[in-house]
């Protein structure tokens, strides 16, 4: 604590800063937010070194070298509660589609000097190293779940994150079903609410940036999306390119790419 | 027409751009008027202000799992069937604020909630949609419990029925005790006609209403016309429902048949179902607050017995842990308890949950294959 207020630092790890911009975008209530708490490392924001520890502590990015897997142990080490932000930090992200291709020879064919490249195998989120409080999915992060997140743990109250599928939050919101009026894959069915259905909101299916909504059933859910999808392909990308490293969605893509070959 | 005598059931006729004074007449009298309009490939309930805001020529084809809206060169306003909306978006928003309370110096005030809400005009109800505004009413108007926001919107609304000449594949109202036919419970009903709305008024509101308008009185051809479109419509439902007041006894005594599980096998878990429906009511109360903890307000908020945290306890609990509880809950809700409950079915056989499952469970075909199986 300093003055009375919870001590919050924000750490980048492997990823593009939109989930970090995502706070800063929180411009109505980002006076209110400084108020609250004393931030007190956001390189993003502001150029003051880490200053240890820390009563909340922010990771957005996947874990995708040696130094970072040493890193965030000790961030760890340093931090009262660790809440994971964006689809990197939560499932690996994007940058986990490296983990079906064979690494050296992605970075031979995408580095012009790969002698100065390290890099792990994979990508994997936070909670694959360490212990994570809360997860806020997305990418990016929804900027008003991390308000909501800090707001609950401010006055010791279970944040509201929705659990369930994107198809209630998306038919609450009025959207027209894409798949059911446009025949347009989406992972909603099986994806985690909470984004604001953003993507059918605009007439394009989900891609499940929210990750895997509990209790969804693959079994059901493979079958509609082979019929919305044009080949094995389309569908395996779908699942993979953003959450594709979460066992659900992994699951899905392998229960595809078996039934592929079973019916060659 | 002042030497016409207007009065409850009677029907007169309309020309059709004659429904844009009718327009005119409710919002003038304040109301917001709203009603089927076409947007992203469907139907959706919104204000309207003119009748070219209504899905004139356009009609849909629909199936399990699928509905597709296109435009057939019509000329009618109302022959599309409704898309996903139901008009329990208005009547019980998706989020309404119950109370807040704010702390000044140390102590806790409530801040009241706005007394303002919404005259609204519905304009276009089907015969299935005014049955299911029934049924809310009958669980949100209670003597035991008055849902108030409700209540005040519910006193004052407007329902301009309109009757279903075209019914869909996926309809099913005829099973459920329906009609295709308004019989009661609007201000005015429409009858669309070639050439003309035949209306029928419903209510001192609607004799009111009509009195401004041109009319002439429906004569003897067009309501045979009428007689002979309701007849039609009504063949074309299948009946497909037959033993439906059996089924509360049939599925409560088999309660853990295995049965259900087969059906559960396609089920997503993913609560379109409830949403859609225009007669699921379900809601949860959520605390929000603000980051200091000086403010705070609970709302009332949708919910389905599909969401993992439906009837979730505090330790970690919940009573429907599988989607084969869920279905099962939602069924028995609908053709079972609610009929002790509330004094008749939970379903109007609207048939939204068949078209807008993605999963494409057709909840008539379900039944049937329980209904066979508890047998």
């Amino acid at each position: 604590m300093e003055n009375g207020k919870p001590r919050v630092a924000v750490f980048k790890f492997s990823s593009c800063s939109g989930c970090q911009l995502a706070i800063l975008n929180l411009e109505d209530e980002l006076l209110d937010l400084v108020g609250a708490v004393e931030i007190v490392y956001f390189l993003e924001a502001r150029r003051l070194p880490e200053s240890r520890p820390y009563d909340i502590t922010f990771v957005e990015g996947s874990v995708t070298t040696q130094e970072e897997v040493e890193r965030i142990i000790k961030i760890r080490e340093d931090s009262g509660l660790l809440i994971s932000i964006g689809s990197c930090a939560t499932a690996g992200g994007v940058q986990a589609l490296k983990n079906y291709k064979d690494v050296n020879h992605l970075i031979d064919i995408v580095y012009e000097h790969p002698e100065f490249i390290e890099t792990l195998e994979k990508s994997t989120p936070i909670s694959e190293h360490v212990k994570v409080d809360v997860e806020l999915w997305g990418c990016p992060v929804d900027k008003y779940q991390i308000l909501e997140a800090v707001s609950a743990l401010l006055q010791n109250r279970r944040p509201n994150l929705p659990e369930h599928s994107l198809c209630l939050e998306c038919k609450a919101l009025g959207r027209v079903c894409v798949t059911v009026a446009s025949g347009i894959p989406c992972l909603g069915p099986i994806t985690k609410a909470g984004c604001g259905a953003i993507c059918p909101s605009v007439g394009r299916g989900c891609y499940g940036c929210f990750g895997p909504s509990k209790d969804m059933d693959l079994d059901a859910f493979i079958p509609i999306l082979r019929e919305t999808t044009s080949s094995p392909k389309e569908a395996v990308e779908l699942l993979r390119t953003i959450c594709g490293y979460t066992p659900e969605f992994e699951k899905a893509a392998q229960m595809i790419l078996e039934e592929e070959v079973a019916n060659e | 027409m002042t030497d016409y005598q207007l009065s409850i059931n009677t029907t007169v006729a309309i020309s059709k751009p004659e429904l844009n004074k009718l327009l005119d007449v409710l919002s003038g009298a304040g109301y917001k008027t709203i009603g089927p309009v076409a947007k992203n490939n469907s139907l959706v309930y919104e204000q309207i202000e003119d009748i070219s805001d209504l899905p004139y020529g356009y009609e849909t084809d629909q199936k399990a799992g699928r509905y597709r809206l296109y435009q057939n060169g019509g000329s009618e306003y109302f022959q599309a069937t409704p898309g996903a909306s139901t008009w329990k978006k208005y009547l019980t928003p998706p989020r309404t604020k119950l109370f807040g309370l704010v702390n000044v110096d140390n102590k806790w005030k409530e801040v009241p909630v706005s007394e303002i809400h919404p005259k609204y005009a519905f304009i276009g109800v089907r015969p299935c949609e005014i049955a299911a505004i029934k049924i809310q009413d009958t669980v949100l108007i209670r003597e035991d419990y008055v849902d108030t926001l409700y209540k005040k919107i519910r006193d004052e609304l407007i329902i301009i029925a309109v009757n279903c000449l075209h019914p869909a594949d996926t309809c099913f109202c005829t099973s459920v005790g329906g009609s295709p036919e308004a019989e009661d419970g609007y201000d005015l009903r429409l009858t669309e006609l070639d050439d003309l709305f035949l209306v029928n008024i419903g209510s001192q509101k609607g004799i009111d209403m009509v009195a401004q308008l041109e009319y002439a009185a429906a004569n003897s051809h067009s309501l045979q016309i009428e007689n002979e479109m309701m007849s039609e419509a009504k063949e074309k439902i299948k009946d497909v429902l037959k033993d439906y007041k059996q089924l509360p006894e049939l599925l409560m005594n088999n309660l853990t048949h295995s049965a259900w599980e087969d059906v559960a096998a396609k089920c997503l878990s993913c609560g379109s179902c409830t949403s859609v429906c225009p007669t699921c009511f379900c809601w949860d109360v959520q605390d929000v607050t603000n980051l200091h903890g000086t403010e705070t307000q609970r709302d009332k908020v949708w919910d389905s017995c599909f969401n993992p945290t439906f009837t979730a306890h505090a330790g970690g609990g919940c009573s429907r842990p599988t989607t084969t509880s869920r279905l099962r809950q939602r069924i028995t809700h609908k053709f079972a308890s609610w009929v002790e409950q509330h004094g008749g079915e939970g379903c109007v056989g609207c048939g939204r949950c068949i078209v807008w499952c993605p999963a494409k469970i057709d909840i008539r075909e379900e039944l049937n294959i329980l209904q066979e199986a508890f047998k």
